[in-house]
This record gives structure tokens, sequence and C-alpha cells, in this order.
């Protein structure tokens, strides 16, 4: 089957509007010439989409405050800092300076941290200024219980120092299929508890976000059909990787192209996650961002993702978690305004999801969910060296490779400095208990396993060529 | 002249052994490894007659430039003597023959018992290594650690990351100990340490008294004027007598130097005068000072030995793994067995250096004081290493290729059921099993009669070969659920 929309899908999908202007430009067209150092700031107006259910208008960037910056840096580096609070407020002011209005946040997040310093950044501004979400998170089944997640959900308005928040989503709906859906939602009452909640106005909008097995996602827009719950928004993941590619890539997971069709005939606004799949689209193989560039010189690589993202227009808001000003000044500039994907543009990102995908790289996105491991073990750092490696075509291959020596230091070397060897997979012991949490349904000790025995390979065949035994 | 070349000769050898210590990619210890094997008392160990015999001959053409050039310790005197800026600071004194003498035997009788502690405690290159490994090493890597965060901000991989970690406490006393007096006695007299205590020292000077080439005074140019004497760091020139002590002479030529304007001094071959043969007979009496010195420091080191005698995100907490407390000692692979490494090692250290995963640390037992021994804690014996049997100069690990190795069992893994993490936390590990380099562990279920019990390690003691890589990789902390327990002597699996 081929992988590319052919031109009708793109029409559906991607609307009319979009291709009056694409019939006029080549695919690599670039924007029109500009010299002045202030590209850096955005030069338009935010594009806003509307909620159909309530008029809400929203920007087409939404601020993610997952990957909020601490003090040094970003967490990845430095785990145990604080938030740095005054950072967040610099960039949350920018934010909704530049018209950004949508923040979501989750009792999970930071380390439980991210409700609270959302709250002070946003609470320094008119409510009407900003939309908040916020989630019925499920990290511990010690929160399951319904008094316990009433108490997640009052404990959400206080930290966010709000009376109602406009977005309120099921967290991470499909892992463990429908009985933990059933578990987690269900049989406590919640879901309908929530559901009063939102009649008595202390929530605007009930959705949930989705990650995993499709037979939840399509039992809950079942019930959205029939009537029995009404979902005025879903969260999914979408990128022009997971587009034709999620399911090949792991068959656990659906490829957006589905999940996006079914809530777009229904009229459901879709939120985007992992537009960017935490950073894995904006830091690719070098011939990769050769290709962009060749296309649009001006462009970052990660803008195309957000381009793409953005584009369709059931989409209401694309998340980013922007740990960085840097970041966020870039993302503002390529949805002030949005100029949607071409149809050639969409062409060549299928064929460089295709490349992306050929890389086989753990598809881990860093969101941490996993962590901490118990025994220890740094997951998202041991997979992100290794993925890097990848990219950086620093995994090496076979041993006659004239290559080999060079990519074997860099890769344990590197390995060495960026996870500390107590953490390293050596020490996986594989006792799964990391595999629930991950939304991407990693089997994360099978993935140790396979990095430990490429490192233990390594290391014993160090000493090719050499007479020495 | 000869003062020049020495010098140059001496400059060479002495970095080329100290790089074989701070050597952090092995590829100056394969290419310069054998000068560890050239050093005197590793030779004599290894029963290496070649070395042997050559250096006996060298002595006895050229006098002790053993001393001036291979000798690291003695090298590194010459450079402490530096700091002393004074000119003419040295003076003659006679020898302290039976302090030379006495300090030989003991070392000739503690090396035939087997006392490796004491035998490691006297040998100067052995002294040279422990300076090295646990002075030097330090702070050559703080430096290359400095270059690794560097490279790694330039994304280069040229250098990497090390650790940086005490082996033992009473060894690094002992160097810091034996640093310290050499400093002393070199700033103070010089060579005082290589003409009193040193038993290879002394050994050679039986041989260097009739060495063929040697330093002499011309009677007829001679002025007295002592200058040779003043600058003789061996305080061995008796100028009023035209006499020179050839047992203590290293021949390092300063007095030629020295006397620059007579040229009465010279080196050159042998032509035996009955004057210049009773003078050298006569030399025999003890200066006071010299001895006492001597005493405190062998005293000193006595002392020293004794005392060792006695929500999302974040990472979890890691508790440091406890050094288990192994009835047997574990040896290297090569090491043959416990009294094959007890009779030939001089604790030069230089296996510790050479250990690229920081198992081999000195041992801290009273009679192996100072020689290698293994623990899995940091690291285990990994199946692409020999480098410990590589670099041993005296034969205590004997060179061993990785196929013998792995079939050499060194000792072997014992299961400790209450630490297991199977048992204690409920959760499959099995992570000694997929470790183990010769598939002596296979997961059996705890009790036969119920399937939901936890799988745990089974070890095949008969393939074990004791490397640690199931005790080094164990979850459980700070006690490891399995460890090894060494043989004493090695065998083949």
């Amino acid at each position: 089957m081929s992988r590319k929309i052919n031109r009708r899908d793109f029409l559906k999908i991607f609307g009319g509007g979009v291709v009056a202007t694409s019939a006029t430009l080549a695919a690599c067209t670039g924007k029109d010439g500009k010299t002045t150092a202030s590209s850096q700031e955005a030069e338009g107006q935010m594009t806003y989409r509307v909620n159909p259910n309530n008029g809400d208008r929203v920007s087409l960037l939404g601020y993610g405050m997952m990957r909020l910056p601490v003090v040094g840096g970003s967490e990845r580096d430095n785990p145990d800092a604080d938030i740095d609070q005054e950072m967040v407020n610099r960039q949350v002011d920018y934010a909704i300076e530049h018209g950004v209005n949508y923040f979501d946040t989750s009792p999970a997040y930071c380390r439980g941290r991210s409700e609270e310093a959302t709250g002070i950044a946003l609470h320094r501004h008119p409510r009407d200024k900003y939309f908040v979400a916020t989630k019925m998170s499920n990290f511990s089944p010690a929160t399951w219980p319904k008094k316990e997640s009433m108490e997640m959900f009052e404990n959400s308005l206080k930290y966010l120092q709000v009376e109602y928040v406009d977005y309120l989503l099921l967290h991470a709906i499909g892992g463990g299929g429908m009985p933990e859906f059933n578990n987690r939602y269900m049989n406590n009452g919640i879901l309908d508890w929530l559901v009063e909640q939102k009649e008595k106005g202390r929530i605007r909008n009930l959705g949930f976000s989705y990650h995993g097995d499709v037979a939840v996602f399509d039992q809950l827009l079942q019930w959205h059909d029939e009537g029995r719950y009404h979902w005025d928004f879903v969260q999914i993941e979408l990128n022009y990787l997971d587009w034709n590619l999620a399911n090949e890539i792991n068959s656990s997971n659906t490829d957006a192209v589905y999940l996006y069709g079914e809530l777009s005939k229904r009229g459901i606004p879709s939120v985007i996650m992992e537009p960017l799949l935490g950073g894995r689209l904006a830091n690719v193989p070098d011939y990769i961002v050769a290709k962009f560039k060749k296309c649009r010189p001006e462009d970052s690589v990660a803008a195309w993702a957000f381009r793409f993202a953005g584009t369709p227009e059931k989409v209401l808001t694309v998340l980013s978690g922007m740990t960085y000003m840097v970041h966020l000044k870039e993302n503002v500039r390529t949805y002030s305004p949005l100029e949607p994907i071409t149809e050639e543009e969409n062409d060549m990102l299928m064929d460089i999801a295709e490349d992306i995908f050929n890389l086989k790289t753990i598809p881990c996105n860093e969101c941490n969910y996993c962590m901490p491991c118990p025994y220890g073990i740094n997951i998202p750092a041991i997979f992100s060296h290794y993925n890097k490696c990848i990219k950086e075509g620093n995994l090496p291959s076979h041993r006659q490779s004239p290559e080999y020596q060079k990519q074997r230091r860099a890769f344990l070397v590197g390995y060495d400095r960026n996870v500390p060897r107590l953490r390293q997979a050596s020490h996986c012991i594989g006792c799964g208990q990391c595999n629930p949490h991950c939304p991407q349904q990693i089997d994360i000790p099978r993935e140790m396993h396979k990095v430990d025995v490429l490192v233990e390979n390594l290391k014993r065949n160090g000493k090719i060529g050499d007479v020495e035994i | 002249m000869l003062r020049k070349t020495r010098m140059f000769l001496a400059a060479v050898a002495f970095v080329l052994v100290t790089l074989l210590f701070l050597d952090l990619t092995d590829n100056l210890r394969h290419l310069f490894g054998w000068m560890a094997k050239i050093q005197f008392l590793p030779a004599l160990l290894a029963m290496n007659l070649v070395v042997v015999v050559a250096l006996l001959l060298l002595t006895l053409v050229f006098g002790r430039i053993y001393c001036s050039v291979i000798c690291p310790l003695g090298v590194m005197q010459d450079l402490m003597a530096r700091f002393n800026r004074k000119k003419n600071k040295y003076s003659f004194s006679k020898a302290k023959s039976w302090l030379r003498y006495g300090v030989l035997a003991v070392f000739v009788i503690a090396l035939l018992a087997g006392v490796g502690s004491l035998v490691a405690l006297l040998a100067p290159y052995s002294s040279y290594g422990r300076i090295a490994n646990n002075l030097l090493l330090p702070v050559y890597e703080l430096v290359n650690n400095g270059l690794a965060s560097l490279a790694e901000r330039y994304d280069s991989y040229a250098f990497s990351s090390t650790n940086i970690w005490m082996k033992s406490v009473p060894t690094f006393i002992i160097a810091v100990a034996t640093f310290v007096i050499l400093f002393v006695l070199a700033y103070r007299n010089g060579r005082t340490y290589c003409n009193t205590i040193c038993p290879v020292g002394t050994f050679l000077s039986l041989f260097a008294r009739f060495s063929w080439m040697r330093i002499k005074i011309d009677e007829d140019k001679c002025i007295k004027c002592g200058k040779c004497a003043r600058g003789c760091k061996a305080a061995c020139i008796d100028f009023k007598n035209y006499a020179i002590d050839y047992s203590r002479c290293v021949v390092c030529g300063n007095c030629i130097d020295k006397c620059d304007k007579e040229h009465a001094i010279s080196y050159s071959p042998i032509r035996l005068t009955k004057q210049a043969k009773k003078k050298e007979d006569e030399s025999v009496d003890q200066s006071r000072r010299s001895f006492l010195v001597a005493s405190a420091m062998a005293t000193t080191a006595a002392v020293l030995a004794q005392e060792k005698k006695k929500v999302d995100g974040g990472l979890a907490k890691i508790e440091d793994k406890a050094v288990v407390d192994r009835n047997t000692p574990i040896t290297p692979p090569g090491s043959i067995s416990a009294s094959n490494m007890a009779k030939h090692c001089t604790a030069c250290q230089l296996c510790v250096s050479a250990c690229p995963n920081e198992v081999l640390r000195p041992s801290s037992g009273l009679l192996t004081l100072m020689q290698p021994t293994m623990s899995y804690e940091r690291g285990y014996c990994r199946p692409e290493c020999n480098e410990c049997s590589s670099v041993c100069p005296a034969g205590a690990i004997r060179p061993i290729t990785l196929d013998v190795k792995s079939s050499t069992q060194i000792g072997h893994a014992v299961w400790v059921k209450k630490n297991c993490i199977p048992v204690v936390d409920g959760v499959e590990c099995g992570n000694c099993e997929r470790h183990c380099p010769v598939g002596a562990i296979t997961m059996v279920v705890l009790d036969e009669n119920d399937e939901l019990s936890p799988m745990v390690p089974a070890v095949n003691e008969v393939r074990c070969i004791g490397c640690g890589a199931c005790e080094n990789l164990c979850p459980a902390r700070p006690f490891t659920a399995i460890y090894v327990e060494g043989h004493e002597v090695h065998k083949q699996v």
C-alpha cells in the first residue's frame, strides 16, 4: 500500500483553501527573501482555531507545561533542581503577549510541580486571557479511588488558582486496554462525577488524551455517538512520522491519520501532542536536515513538524513543551501565522518519515513517565544516547567497516558521559515495572537488553586488527 | 659529557616508566612495558635470567649506572635533590656497611620466607610504583578528566573521563610516607637511601666495586679543593686520600663537571694501582647522622605497616555496594595461585594502575600487604581484558591469553538467598544469568512445588570462572545476592 496520501485524501484532510494556495506554489518555494535579523521575532498574527462547541478562540500554539525549565537549564541535566519560576513567568508572559492562550498541564508533570508553577505564572494574567487544561491523571494506582481522584481535581483548581478548568482530560487512556480504563474511570464513578462538575461549570470542556490500545479510543467514540458521553475535544499524538507509520513502528500504536479522521468526521476538535516527538523530529540526521534546508533554507527543522501538525483544520491547538525561550519564540513565529503544508511538501514529509522510520531508533520521547526506575536505571538517557548515535551515524555496524573503531569509541565514550555506569542498561534487571507507564508502548526491558548486548559486543570487540589476543 | 648523557638517558627512562603507571589508553604499556621488565628485582623474581645477567654485566662494566638511569626511584631522588638550590651541599661520609648489609640480609630472608609485604616495602621500583600510582596518577587523571569535559563540550571523543578512587588507605599512607622520607633524605644528603637501605643498590654495589669503567682522581692534577666531594650526592669521594668508594658511586658524573678547571677527574677503564686499592679498604666507619635518619625511616615504615593491620521523572538513589569480605582473596587470572603471587609480587602497583575495570587494588592483608587483590563492587574482570597479565614484570601474574583466561577458574560464585531481588522484592531479575560469560548460571524456580515461586539463580560451580560479572551486576545493594569466593590455586575448567 502506498504510504503517500493521494490527492483526494489530501484535499479532504487539509481543506480546499490550502490547495488553492498550493497550486500556485512549487514545493520548494521559500518564504519571501528577508535579510534582517528581525526574523527571530514573530511578524504576523498568531493563527487561531475556533472550538465549535463554545466558540473558544484558541491559539494554534499551545503551551505544554511538561518540560518546564529548572534552575540551571533543563530537568534532564539537573533532575533534582527546582523549577525556575522566574523563567516560567517570563516565558508565559511572552507567550500570552504573542497570542498563545492555551496552557496544558497535569498533576503528574515535573514530578508533580507543574500545576503549581503554571498557576503562579498564569495567575498574574486576567482569567479571560487564557485557557488552562489539566488532567485526571493515572500515574499511581493509589490515586485511583474516587475520593483520591476528587481530591486530585480539587488540588488542581487550588494549584492553578482558578475557579474552573477550561479543558479537563482523562489522562492517557488506552494503556492497559479497557480493563484498566474501567478500573480507573468507570468503576469508581469518577467520570460521572466529572460530568457533574462540567454541569456545575467547574469544567468547561471534557475530553481525553489517548495513547495505546485503539479499542479504548473506539469505545469512547462509540459512547460519544450513542450520546452516553459527550467529548468536547480529544488529545492525540500527531506528527508526520506517526501519521502513517505509528502502527508500523509499534503494533500497539495507532496511525494518526486514523485517529484524526475519526475525530474530524464527528466534528470533535483535536488537540495535538508530540508534534515533535519530544524533540526527535527536530534532531534528525544531517542528510535529512539538508533536504529540509534545501526546500526552505530559513526554516528550522522543527518548524516543518509544527507546520505539519497545525495544517489539518480540525486541529484546535498544537502543544509544545517549550523549556527554552528560544523554542517558544521560534514556535510563535512558525504559527504567526501558520503557513499550511502544501501538497508537495506533504509528499516530501511522507518520504522523510520513511527515512526516519528506517533509522530504527527507539521511539522514546523522553517524557519521563517511566521514571524513576526503582533500580536506578536512567531509561530516557540510555535511549536518547542510542538514538543520538544512530542519527550521527555512530552506531557501529560491523567490525570490518573502516569506521568501526571511530564509531565504537564515540558510542562507548559518549555512553559513559551521558549515563553514569550504575545507571546503564547492564543494570536493568528486566522487572518490567516501567512498561505500563510508557505512552509509546515501548517494551523497555527488551530495548534495554538490546542496548546492553550492543555495548557488551562493542566492549569485547575492541581490539580488531590488533595482534594482541 | 658523562653527566649530560646520564641525565638524558635517565630523563627518557624515567618518563617512560612513569607513563606506564599513568597510561589511560593501554597503548604506551604495550610499547614500553619492557621498561618495567628490566627493573632488577622484578626480573629476578620473574626468573628473567637474561635481564638479571645483563644488568649484572652492565654493573661490572660501567658501575652502578642502573641506579642513575634505569631505577625510577633513584632518578626521582635526583629530582628531589634539585629542590635544594644550595651549591656544595654534600660531603664525604664513610659507608654504613652493617646497615647496608643488614638490610640486604633481612630482605633476602624475607624474600625466601615469602614475606611479601616486607619485600614490597623495601623494593625500590615498587616504592616508586606506589608513589606513581597513589600520588601522581590521581593528579594525571584529574587533568585528563578536565580535558575530557572540555572535549565533551566540543563533541570530541579524544578524551574520556575516568574515576578517581581510593584503592587502599594503608597503601596510600605508605606511599605518602615513602615520598616524604625520600624527599627529606634526598634534599639533605642525596642518595642516602640508595646507599643504606636499598637492597638492590647494596646488591649491585657488590659488583660495582669491581667495575671496569670507573671515576678516577688524577693525583698529579688534583689540588685537593674538595669541590668534587661537595658535589657528590653519594658522599663517596674521599678527596683527601684521592679515594672513591665504588660500591656507592652511582656514576652520575657530577664530580667530573665540578672539576672543570683542573680536569683531575675522569671516567675511564681500570688500571689498578696498589695505592688506590689500599685506600678503598680503609674506608669503614659509620656516620652517625645518616645512620639515625636511616633507622628512623625503617622504623616509620614498620609502624605504618602495623597500623593498617588494624512522581514522574527523577532518579532513584543508588546505594554503594559493600566490599565483600571474602574467606579466600581472589587473585587475577595468570597469577596461578596465591602463593605464586606472594612469592613474586613486589607490589609495584603497575597492574593496579593498568586495570581498566576498577577491579584490582592493593591488598590490606598483613603478609600480602600492597600486593594486588580483586574485588567486584566497582567493576568485574571483563572477558576482553588481560592487561594486568601483560604488564606484570615480576612473574606474579604470568601472561595469559584471553582464551585461556576465559577458562581459568579463579574463584566461584556463591548465591545468598536472603538478598536476592526476586525473593525480596518479588520481581523478575536474572541479571546475573544474563551477564554470565560462561553460562554457569541457570534460573530455576525457588520452590519446585509452587509454580508462582520466583526464579532464582543456580550456579554451576564447576563452570564458573569467578569473573564477578554476576556480583557486579547484581541489583541487591549494599549486600549483593551473589558474590565470588576466591580459590587459592587456579585451575582450568
